[in-house]
């Protein structure tokens, strides 16, 4: 069972404003039936443009259910700009926390809220509209979500982010996408935090050669094994990695090109734009 | 508030009389069945009488009994006992329903470069016997498949399974362990090589299992140490655990009938009494092929978790499929493997009974369903 609080409970159990609005100023929703979480969310302003109401239906678990109860009661009484304002660490807070590993139904709170705001402003569609480029295909999660989450939560690992928005959690051939966005998003707030001239963090050693495993064992090697080839990694020498061809790449005469627009190219994607790649005969 | 425990898949109560049968072997006999003395070697023989039991409840010699300490244990021997044997190099033929136990040690062999195939399942959970066929015609390999699903309580033709892997050659594996004690099993009639089971799905406690070994199997040792167990896992037995395990043997044996006509009862009057009264239900899975105590439903529209924790308020115990109670992000890869929709994937709800289930705990959970359900349903988006 999940270390659920008891507010979170006592959400779940009598969840507040569940329903819909008749004519209402602001619609959102978000998730899907094979996300296996959905939030339709609506709400009602006053004359002075304060939420007179917000109602919610959901689909999902227990903490999806408290999250969406918590939200509604959270912006009753805001005006847009500060319901605009509203995080799902808030969310979460409200109820106490939430296990890690249910973070994301807070997230989807705070979308649910933001397709709704658009929705009012724009008039446009009440579904979440996915802006920029997918990374997480499994999900459906964008660059900018992952981001967003990352820098608003201050996330630091990919099990995190994974907790947070579900990305990486299928498939898992985004994890290294995913760990670039974090280190990216890192040297931004260092950077920003440290105005003073520094020497650019390096990877260490041990970074690099996790790194490099992982591209190989993430995206390389599956798209290898697509066509009946794999390869093994041998050694790791400063920026030289060395592999072995295996299955039907050992015996394929265009082998020099996987090697170097396949397996080079993403290693210096992914890790260092130093990298150079050689095959080890065995 | 009374527990109505209809989570039997997942562990079973200790039957009194196990508890009762280990008692003298935390107090008195706690010796070492290996000790050159009085005291260690009058422990031996009830450790024998245990093998004993276990192996006339399978139609197994005693001889190819090896204690282990849970279904896991049995299945990472079976799997790394045979495929590290670099002479052979086998193949490996199993398939995308089978336990994490089974599948986690697969995927291990496949990212060493093995071949490992996964065979599919149908929309009712079956495998299909000509693919098998195909498979085992390619080349000889262990074959390690499920006799029956944790989940949906699908049983897979084993005899044909057998019969085809003894036609072609290879070695034959079974994860049995939701199948012993709850189907018969005679390893005289029926040529499988290696038998997993474990002991707390047979109301014996949990820590103790067992994997079967024909005799002539080649194996290779995974718990390298003394010389019990012949050599094949070493370890001092856990006595008291080992006899509770021949305890609940015998009693599995003794309430076999019962099993397969009163719990049957039970579990169909379960499935009917929901069907009948919840609107937008299915039952996944093969219901001509399937054990006598499982029923997994899908409620449309609902989530699984939040099923489970409303009727868990009710003293109501079972488990799900959806994504939020899976551990990963995704549904169960059985219900997956079986095409079950979406619509219905998140909102399965797995019920396993057994012999302690009453008519009157039935008939409570029926009654008290069908009012959760449509609580449920008025919150979701999906249902106008």
């Amino acid at each position: 069972m999940w270390n659920y609080t008891g507010k979170v409970l006592e959400h779940f159990r009598n969840p507040r404003n569940v329903g819909t609005i008749e004519d209402p100023d602001g619609v959102g929703e978000v998730g899907s039936l094979a996300c296996g979480d959905a939030l339709k969310l609506m709400f009602k302003l006053d004359a002075d443009g304060k939420i007179a109401d917000a109602k919610f239906k959901t689909f999902g678990c227990a903490s999806a259910i408290a999250s969406s109860s918590a939200l509604t009661e959270i912006i009753k009484g805001m005006t847009l700009e500060e319901a605009g304002g509203v995080t799902n660490q808030q969310i979460a807070d409200y109820l106490g926390g939430l296990p890690e590993q249910k973070m994301h139904c807070s997230v989807m709170g705070r979308e649910a809220l933001e397709a709704a705001i658009e929705n009012y402003q724009t008039g446009g569609t009440s579904k979440k509209i996915l802006e920029g480029k997918v990374v997480c295909n499994c999900f459906g999660i964008t660059e900018e979500e992952i981001e967003r989450v990352v820098r608003e939560n201050a996330l630091t690992s990919v099990e995190e982010v994974t907790n947070y928005t579900k990305a990486g959690g299928g498939c898992g051939n985004c994890k290294p996408d995913i760990q670039n966005i974090i280190d990216r998003v890192v040297k931004e707030r260092e950077e920003a935090d440290k105005p003073a001239a520094e020497a650019p963090r390096k990877m260490t050693i041990l970074q690099k050669i996790k790194r490099i495993e992982q591209t190989l064992n993430d995206v390389v090697r599956p798209m290898l094994q697509k066509d009946g080839g794999d390869l093994e990694l041998v050694d790791v020498d400063g920026d030289k990695v060395i592999v072995s061809f295996r299955g039907m790449c050992a015996g394929c005469n265009v082998a020099q090109f996987t090697l170097k627009d396949v397996v080079e190219t993403k290693l210096r994607e992914f890790v260092s734009p130093d990298i150079v790649v050689e095959e080890e005969r065995v | 508030m009374k527990t109505i425990y209809l989570d039997n898949n997942a562990t079973t109560q200790v039957a009194p009389e196990v508890i009762t049968a280990m008692e003298p072997f935390f107090k008195e006999y706690w010796g070492n069945p290996s000790s050159m003395h009085f005291f260690g070697g009058q422990v031996a023989g009830y450790v024998e009488e245990a093998r004993g039991k276990l192996a006339a409840l399978l139609g197994a010699d005693p001889s190819e009994i090896v204690f282990t300490s849970c279904g896991t244990e049995s299945d990472n021997t079976a799997l790394f006992g045979v495929l590290s044997d670099t002479d052979r190099e086998m193949r490996l033929i199993t398939t995308r329903v089978e336990h994490p136990a089974v599948l986690g040690p697969s995927r291990y062999w496949r990212e060493k470069g093995r071949d490992v195939v996964e065979l599919g399942v149908d929309s009712a959970g079956q495998i299909n016997i000509d693919e098998l066929r195909r498979q085992l015609a390619a080349g000889p390999a262990l074959v390690s498949i499920m006799w029956a699903n944790n989940e949906t309580g699908v049983i897979f033709p084993m005899e044909k399974i057998a019969s085809l892997v003894k036609e072609y050659g290879g070695v034959l594996h079974t994860d049995a362990v939701q199948a012993v004690g709850k189907l018969p099993i005679n390893l005289k009639e029926t040529p499988i090589d290696l038998l997993s089971l474990s002991g707390h799905k047979l109301h014996a406690p949990k820590g103790v299992g067992a994997l079967y070994v024909r005799k002539g199997t080649k194996l290779k040792t995974f718990m390298i140490g003394g010389h019990q167990e012949d050599g094949l896992r070493g370890g001092t037995e856990n006595v008291p655990y080992i006899v509770g395990l021949g305890k609940a043997a015998e009693l599995a044996g003794e309430f076999m009938e019962e099993e397969v006509t009163n719990v049957l009862k039970l579990r169909d009057r379960l499935e009917k009494g929901l069907l009948e009264t919840c609107p937008d239900t299915r039952v996944n899975g093969d219901v001509k092929n399937r054990l006598p105590n499982t029923s997994n439903i899908s409620f449309e529209f609902i989530e699984g978790e939040a099923i489970l924790y409303h009727i868990s308020d009710l003293g109501i115990c079972a488990s799900s499929g959806s994504a939020c109670t899976s551990g990963s992000l995704e549904p169960s890869h059985v219900i997956r493997a079986m095409g079950v929709p979406f619509t219905a994937a998140h909102g399965s709800i797995r019920f396993s009974l057994s012999r302690y289930n009453t008519q009157d705990e039935i008939d409570y959970v029926v009654k008290e369903m069908p009012a959760i359900v449509d609580r449920l349903r008025a919150l979701s988006p999906f249902v106008k």
